[in-house]
């Protein structure tokens, strides 16, 4: 399941609520985003997430169902968050179910490591000097690359 | 057709969305950017460097010699930066 929204998300209920009632999930691998308050040397003030409406979402359900055809999975979640976010707030959380380790926590480093570099965000940081948006990062293409062409 | 930009494009054009009716001579995506980029100083500064643009169209991820239609939705915004 995918989700694009504005409010914080609470990450425990979100993953208790991922498997709740079911017996047969072995493990669920799990990773929270958060604003960092520092980029290199510059304190940054505030974060605003934009989005393009439709496009994201549609994104993020091709990525969700890459993952459940690549591995064994009982239960996927990315909520991603939009607009205007404070150092140490949440931006997003994947969390995979599955009935083996090894599958959970390939999965969820999948979905972030595809998401960063395919599902339409784009971050403005507010600093001192003003605001500006962040560049795309070639290790985020690197970490995507590793996933390419590797099927199972 | 509905043309979007987003981050610094949108800054750099100077709105998030138009509607805009390309001449005939703009069959694909690329032919879109040269044409927009030569509609005034705004559009020229965001599609200077073509490396940093991708292009969408009907919500889908497009190359530069992806042909258009007058009634698409075609998106312009820099590489994507969330997670």
């Amino acid at each position: 399941m995918i989700r694009v929204q504005k409010e914080d998300f609470d990450p425990g209920a979100e993953i208790a609520g991922l498997t709740a009632g079911r017996r047969d999930v072995g493990g669920i691998a799990s990773f929270v985003g958060l604003v960092r308050e520092r980029a290199g040397d510059t304190l940054i003030r505030a974060m605003t997430l934009e989005h393009y409406p439709g496009m994201t979402e549609r994104k993020l359900a091709e990525i969700d169902a890459e993952a459940n055809r690549r591995w064994p999975l009982q239960g996927t979640l990315v909520i991603h968050r939009h607009g205007r976010l404070l150092p140490g707030e949440r931006i997003v959380l994947v969390a995979t179910a599955s009935a083996h380790r090894a599958a959970a926590l390939e999965a969820c480093q999948f979905l972030i490591d595809w998401l960063k570099t395919k599902a339409p965000f784009w971050k403005h940081e507010e600093t001192a000097e003003g605001g500006h948006w962040v560049e795309a990062r070639a290790g985020d293409d690197e970490a995507e690359r590793r996933w390419t062409g590797r099927q199972r | 057709m509905k043309l979007l930009y987003f981050a610094w494009l949108k800054t750099r054009i100077g709105m998030a969305e138009e509607t805009a009716t390309p001449p005939a001579t703009v069959k694909t995506a690329g032919d879109l950017l040269d044409w927009l980029a030569s509609r005034g100083p705004g559009y020229a500064a965001a599609l200077t460097d073509r490396r940093v643009v991708r292009v969408a169209v009907n919500q889908e991820y497009v190359g530069f010699d992806h042909p258009l239609r007058p009634d698409d939705e075609v998106a312009l915004f820099p590489p994507v930066t969330g997670g």
